[in-house]
């Protein structure tokens, strides 16, 4: 079905190449339509069904602010909200995400006021290179969420009461966001400081 | 200004209050919590790039025998696969950056092979994947236990490879007291968030050819000589920017592979072309720190005066390279003792390129001598600060000068009253619940040098400051900082200064590495905007004696006036230069500190976790605190990873890193890290700089993992030598006691 545009895309594309044209055995690229709505804007996409969810808004939509660290879902840096639920976007295709709400580190802030994790970022040096950050942010606001909807953690001492934002419960579940640069102790701080305004 | 003299009063003495040292946040800040900042990979300035991925060798040693490129070739979107029979021509390597696909023979695993590139990701990618490769495969040399007999003696980097003083061998024979103890650390990996990327765009024009490559680099003017040298272009036609770095910690030192591929690429195709090691690219194409087999012997009298030191250190590098790890330079610098002996050994081998990583020397160097000294307090039942204290110099015992400033002793003990340290039990003695619990503390030192460096500044008419300087933030906060010395110096709010940075057009600077990069980049512009001022002031026809800029005016005398008056309708400029000079020689420049940690390991796994750390430092004057404080803090973490999980383990059969990935290589997460605190104790050194500075960047990892793995012995009782420190080696450390305690019954 999408394969039509996908053909008209690939063809588009290949015009002016250096080499032969493939040949008849060699597998053609399928590409896909795609709707998503991200930071609350509707795109409409055409895309190689291999492109992640995390290339489409980096090499698509030049939403760049979701970072690409290790492209398999072992670092966190590309954590963005589906549905308001955080997810690593590298480790998703965006063929997989038809009609879907995507907020990204761009979509948080209303103008120029930060979202409070955002300010609180800021004012706790939550962050020395910033490459992990946006994927910190993102990851946070989930978190956030998750601990409201009363999900417990490794660390949740009682599983039949809403667990408190805790230093201990900050680290276990934002653990699956490394930041090389090491500033864990502010990003907790910076969470906890968030977490009792919102 | 060169640095042969101490610095007088500054106009950064003067206000206790003053914007320099002030814990503001960074003014880059809002750029990076918003998503905002652009990466290298991410630049929009160069147009319709084309997508490029590395094929790496999949043998460590032997030769390609053939390459199989057509499919590749025949795959969707492909627009060039560049092998060594195709590659354009280069010129020599320069320091470790090489000419790539040089050739068929293989050198190390994960070495290009092969460039694809397509008019997506996707297809470089899946293009890449069909290249095929037949070897002549031989058996790799990757060990470097294996080496170590027949490891050479390598050629003098900054520093000569050994030392010696008096008669060590006759002293540490004649020693009441001896301690003869080996140490080895493993294949870390530096692990910043951004892969190496570079977006390269060539072009060829009447005057000659020229290449702009935005890329990730720490030292961008070293960058752009190596890779005109290898790409044979002239230096000047060679731009590189690179705005914001995601982490570099030595990663970013020097060019990577990807930078020369995506170049020659670009040369090829007449067209932009991006690229991005992969996080698995990252352990093989681009550096790592060498693991190191070290040796310590120590010789003391009974009330532990050190009367004979040696520091041996072995290490490994690529073939064709002569980097190695100065483990023992700081052990030349940091304990009296008359007959002393350091020593370093390189093999070179079938393993990717070594290099240097967050204090290279330091911080592989201290994790083993910072022990040791453990290790012999422990036998002659002192306490480790009062053995290190002992043998405190009055001057630097090989250099033979004095220190510039030099703090350990108040370090020390300002952190062991914080930390508790009197609550320290004998070894393997206490006990919380499961958890044996230890204190364990080690010193820190970290060379401080400075490097050449210009800036320029310009009044503009509207009362702004505009920096301008091809230095780099590779989150050390540089930015920051700039705001703020621009800022205290002209007397104007960091509002108002515009610092423009990351880029080769601009000024030649240090770069961000060795702990230099605010010294030498935050005095050249202490420089610029000196010689501002007094522009400023002389074309005012203002007496420079008591000249005080203050709140957006100069003043002098009955005299107050606008900057924006005195910048005219073209806005002034100034340049400044900073360069070292005979302070280096004439005295010892070393950051120092102590770190001291506390430690639970369980008493049924063996399982090792941090329960608090605290490091105490002295930096000269501190330029920001907050984000001297996060630097430290960072530091001590990268020692929690060292100490406690950090290795790339080596298949020997292979010459390749099996855990290559952030998955199975270990860094400290946000679970390993609990309450870690960093203070700083008021410093200046006016023999380091114009700033009276000292670098930060790397103290804060000196010594903190062999705190760690001191409080490891105090919980445990047992001495695990090999790093890092895992519950194998420690319940097989048990496991050994008990064997003894039985056979002993």
């Amino acid at each position: 079905m999408g394969s039509c545009a996908a053909l008209a895309t690939v063809g588009a594309s290949l015009r002016g190449r250096a080499v032969a044209a493939p040949s008849a055995a060699d597998p053609q690229p399928q590409t896909m339509p795609v709707t998503l709505t991200i930071n609350g804007r509707r795109h409409d996409l055409t895309l190689d069904t291999r492109t992640t969810l995390l290339d489409a808004l980096r090499e698509h939509l030049d939403l760049t602010g979701s970072k690409k660290g290790c492209d398999h879902g072992q670092c966190g840096a590309c954590t963005v909200l589906v549905n308001g639920r955080r997810i690593n976007s590298c480790l998703t295709l965006a063929a997989m995400h038809e009609g879907d709400a995507v907020t990204t580190i761009e979509g948080l802030a209303e103008g120029d006021t930060l979202h409070p994790l955002q300010a609180a970022f800021l004012h706790h040096d939550g962050f020395q290179c910033g490459y992990c950050t946006p994927g910190q942010i993102c990851s946070a606001a989930g978190m956030l969420s998750e601990i409201e909807a009363g999900w417990p953690s490794d660390v949740t001492d009682d599983l039949t009461q809403k667990a408190s934002l805790t230093e201990d419960e900050i680290r276990e579940r934002m653990s699956g966001n490394l930041c090389r640069c090491s500033a864990y102790p502010n990003i907790v701080a910076a969470i906890r400081d968030a977490g009792t305004k919102l | 200004m060169d640095m042969n003299q101490p610095i007088g009063a500054t106009p950064l003495d003067g206000k206790l209050d003053g914007l320099v040292g002030r814990p503001i946040d960074r003014v880059d800040g809002r750029l990076k919590v918003t998503g905002r900042a652009p990466y290298a990979y991410e630049t929009r300035d160069l147009k319709n790039p084309a997508y490029g991925f590395i094929v790496e060798a999949a043998i460590a040693k032997g030769r390609i025998r053939s390459l199989d490129t057509g499919a590749a070739k025949r795959a969707p979107g492909v627009l060039l696969v560049m092998t060594h029979e195709t590659v354009p021509e280069q010129g020599e390597k320069k320091e470790q950056v090489w000419p790539q696909l040089q050739g068929p023979e293989i050198r190390f695993h994960g070495q290009p092979i092969a460039f694809v590139v397509a008019e997506s990701f996707e297809q470089a990618r899946a293009a890449a994947a069909l290249v095929r490769a037949d070897y002549d495969a031989q058996t790799p040399d990757a060990s470097l236990r294996a080496a170590q007999a027949t490891a050479h003696e390598p050629k003098a980097a900054q520093t000569p490879p050994d030392s010696k003083l008096g008669d060590f061998e006759g002293a540490f024979a004649a020693a009441p007291v001896t301690l003869d103890v080996e140490y080895t650390t493993p294949v870390q990996i530096h692990a910043q968030m951004e892969p190496h990327a570079t977006i390269a765009s060539w072009e060829t024009g009447p005057d000659g050819d020229r290449l702009v490559l935005y890329t990730a680099n720490q030292m961008l003017n070293r960058g752009q000589s190596s890779l005109a040298q290898v790409l044979k272009l002239k230096p000047e036609n060679v731009r590189l920017v690179s705005h914001y770095i995601g982490g570099g910690f030595g990663s970013k030192l020097q060019p990577q592979p990807e930078a020369t591929l995506a170049a020659l690429a670009s040369k090829t195709l007449k067209r932009p072309v991006k690229v991005a090691l992969t996080r698995q690219q990252e352990f093989h194409v681009a550096t790592h720190r060498t693991d190191t087999i070290q040796r310590i012997r120590l010789g003391a009298d009974e009330t532990g005066r050190l009367t004979a030191i040696a520091h041996e250190s072995w290490s490994a590098t690529a073939l064709g390279d002569a980097f190695f790890e100065t483990s023992a330079n700081v052990t030349r610098s940091l304990y009296a003792g008359a007959n002393r002996l350091t020593r370093h050994r390189l093999a070179n081998l079938n393993v990717p390129i070594a290099s240097a990583m967050r204090a290279p020397g330091e911080a592989v160097g201290q994790l083993a001598f910072e022990c040791a000294m453990d290790e012999l307090a422990e036998r002659l039942k002192i306490d480790p600060i009062a053995l290190r204290i002992r043998n405190e110099p009055e001057q630097d015992p090989e250099k033979q000068v004095p220190y510039s400033t030099r703090q350990l002793v108040a370090c020390m003990e300002e952190g062991a009253k914080r930390f508790g340290w009197d609550k320290r039990a004998a070894a393997g003695t206490a006990r919380d619940g499961r958890w044996r619990v230890g204190l364990g503390m080690s010193a820190a030192a970290r060379l401080n040098p400075l490097m050449p460096s210009q800036a320029s500044v310009r009044l503009n008419p509207d009362g702004t400051l505009t920096v301008r300087m091809a230095m780099t933030d590779i989150g050390t906060g540089t930015y920051t900082i700039l705001a703020q010395i621009a800022g205290e110096m002209m007397g104007l709010p960091v509002e108002r200064i515009r610092v423009e940075i990351g880029d080769t057009a601009y000024p030649k600077a240090a770069g961000s590495g060795g702990s230099f990069g605010a010294a030498s980049a935050g005095s050249a512009l202490y420089v610029a905007c000196d010689n501002l001022r007094q522009a400023l002031l002389r074309s005012a026809g203002m007496n420079p004696d008591g000249a005080v800029f203050s709140e957006g005016r100069a003043l002098s005398g009955n005299r107050s006036e606008t900057l924006a008056s005195l910048a005219g309708a073209e806005g002034i400029e100034a340049t400044g230069e900073i360069k070292p000079g005979a302070m280096k020689e004439k005295f010892s420049q070393y950051s120092y500190g102590a770190h001291f940690a506390e430690v639970g390991v369980d008493a049924d796994t063996g399982e090792i976790r941090l329960r608090r750390m605290l490091g105490v430092f002295t930096g000269g004057r501190i330029l920001n605190l907050k984000t001297a404080r996060s630097q430290a803090i960072g530091g001590m973490t990268f020692g929690i990873g060292a100490a406690l999980m950090e290795a790339a383990e080596t298949d020997t059969r292979f010459g390749s890193f099996v855990n290559h990935d952030l998955a199975e290589y270990h860094v400290p997460v946000h679970a390993d890290v609990p309450a870690i605190d960093a203070v700083f104790l008021p410093e200046l050194d006016d023999k380091a700089n114009p700033l009276k500075s000292k670098g930060l960047g790397e103290l804060g990892i000196c010594g903190a993992g062999a705190a760690l793995a001191n409080a490891v012995h105090n919980a445990t009782g047992l001495r695990i030598r090999d790093y890092p420190l895992t519950l194998d080696k420690v319940l097989g450390g048990w496991a050994e006691q008990e064997g003894r305690a039985q056979r002993r019954t």
